[in-house]
């Protein structure tokens, strides 16, 4: 029987972002959170795990990044930095 | 609103000493009916006002006076609606739903900011906006990033840190304005004239009178008071005002040496109350133009509904 993959987010502090930590192998979500909890937190890492169907995840290609990312490499005033203020104008 | 009322029930004593301890809440943890309420309409506001801001400023999208200015604009109001965005899906996590949110606004039961009821008339405004609106919505969003709530409090981070480039581009559009011209300067010191006391009163009233503050702060929603809020914002402003060469227009605004604070005078509360109540110079304009622009759109969602059925049903 072939198991299907689940992805593993893991909160180690209350306040934070669930952080991707791997993925495993099991039957159904119950069992994959169980599974998550023996292999990515056995010294205490987490608070919380999320676990998502890996074939439920749309993800962009890397080798796209060039043109999928492009429409916001050449927009420089998008950074506070872009901005000259005088060194004397403070709290900006 | 009893259920509002502390009471030393367990589950909620519980609650209160997590918060008292500074750890978050999130989503799934159980929490006090007035609680959730009370983010719900906070957070839906904050997402209202990022969205509507949208407006004064796109109105001068198109009349930039150069295409720098007019990139830097739109990616402005670009970053709004995202904000807009960040802070729906927050407020979502509490079990709200967009369409709900935005009905309330519709029907006049939810509120925004009620600068964006003022209008935007020249290009001096929108530096003005960048400057001062910008600079008072990230005192108020700097303490929020420590608000209670997990998921409003990274919205909150998120946001700050995209918002600097807001402010600083307002700045840089005025200093020119303020050293040029008698034109100018008069026009960077009329916007000034016009935006200073809307942008006290984005506070909100006095400690003393508001409504939902005292529970907040117990809740720590909020971090720091309306008043609290509006000292700081005066007290980093009006040295950049100084810069500027720009009068502000409160002649009671004095430092004063002993409180370490500068000394302002009163806010016209008859013309706040005025424009939250739904009576200010562009309220209906607003909200109309949002209305038009959801019942717009609805075919795009219509097309993508059918695309999806025909996808499925292939």
């Amino acid at each position: 029987m072939k198991l299907p993959l689940y992805e593993v987010f893991v909160r180690s502090k209350r306040g934070l972002d669930h952080k991707h930590v791997g993925s495993l192998h099991a039957k159904d979500g119950a069992q994959a959170l169980k599974f998550a909890r023996d292999c990515y937190t056995r010294r205490g890492e987490g608070l919380s795990i999320w676990v998502v169907r890996s074939s439920d995840i749309v993800a962009s290609q890397e080798e796209d990044a060039a043109s999928f990312f492009d429409p916001s490499d050449d927009k420089p005033y998008r950074h506070a930095t872009f901005y000259r203020i005088p060194p004397e104008v403070k709290n900006l | 609103m009893t259920d509002d009322h502390l009471s030393n029930t367990e589950p909620e004593a519980a609650f209160q000493e997590r918060v008292d301890n500074e750890i978050k809440i999130e989503p799934k943890d159980w929490m006090p009916e007035g609680y959730r309420r009370n983010l719900i309409r906070q957070i839906s506001q904050h997402a209202h006002s990022e969205v509507i801001g949208m407006q004064p400023e796109g109105n001068w999208i198109t009349r930039a006076p150069t295409l720098k200015r007019k990139m830097i604009l739109l990616a402005k109001v670009q970053d709004e609606a995202g904000h807009g965005l960040y802070l729906y899906s927050a407020a979502e996590t509490l079990g709200v739903t967009r369409e709900d949110m935005i009905g309330a606004l519709h029907e006049g039961h939810a509120k925004y900011a009620s600068i964006f009821n003022y209008p935007t008339l020249t290009w001096a405004d929108v530096g003005v906006i960048g400057w001062l609106v910008d600079s008072a919505a990230i005192v108020n969003q700097i303490s929020l990033q420590r608000t209670s709530y997990g998921p409003y409090s990274r919205a909150m981070i998120r946001i700050c840190k995209e918002e600097s480039f807001h402010q600083r581009q307002g700045f840089e559009i005025l200093m020119p304005l303020a050293s040029g011209s008698l034109e100018q300067k008069a026009m960077a010191q009329d916007a000034m004239n016009r935006w200073w006391w809307p942008t006290l009163m984005m506070f909100g009233p006095h400690d003393s009178e508001s409504v939902h503050g005292a529970k907040s702060m117990q809740w720590k929603i909020k971090r720091k008071s309306n008043d609290e809020l509006r000292q700081d914002f005066i007290d980093q402003t009006v040295p950049q005002a100084e810069y500027l060469g720009l009068a502000i227009p409160d002649p009671d605004l004095k430092w004063n040496e002993e409180r370490g604070h500068y000394d302002f005078g009163e806010i016209d509360w008859d013309e706040f109350r005025t424009v939250v109540s739904g009576n200010g110079l562009c309220n209906r304009e607003r909200l109309e133009r949002h209305s038009r622009a959801h019942r717009e759109g609805e075919w795009v969602r219509e097309a993508m509904r059918a695309c999806e059925e025909k996808k499925r049903t292939a």
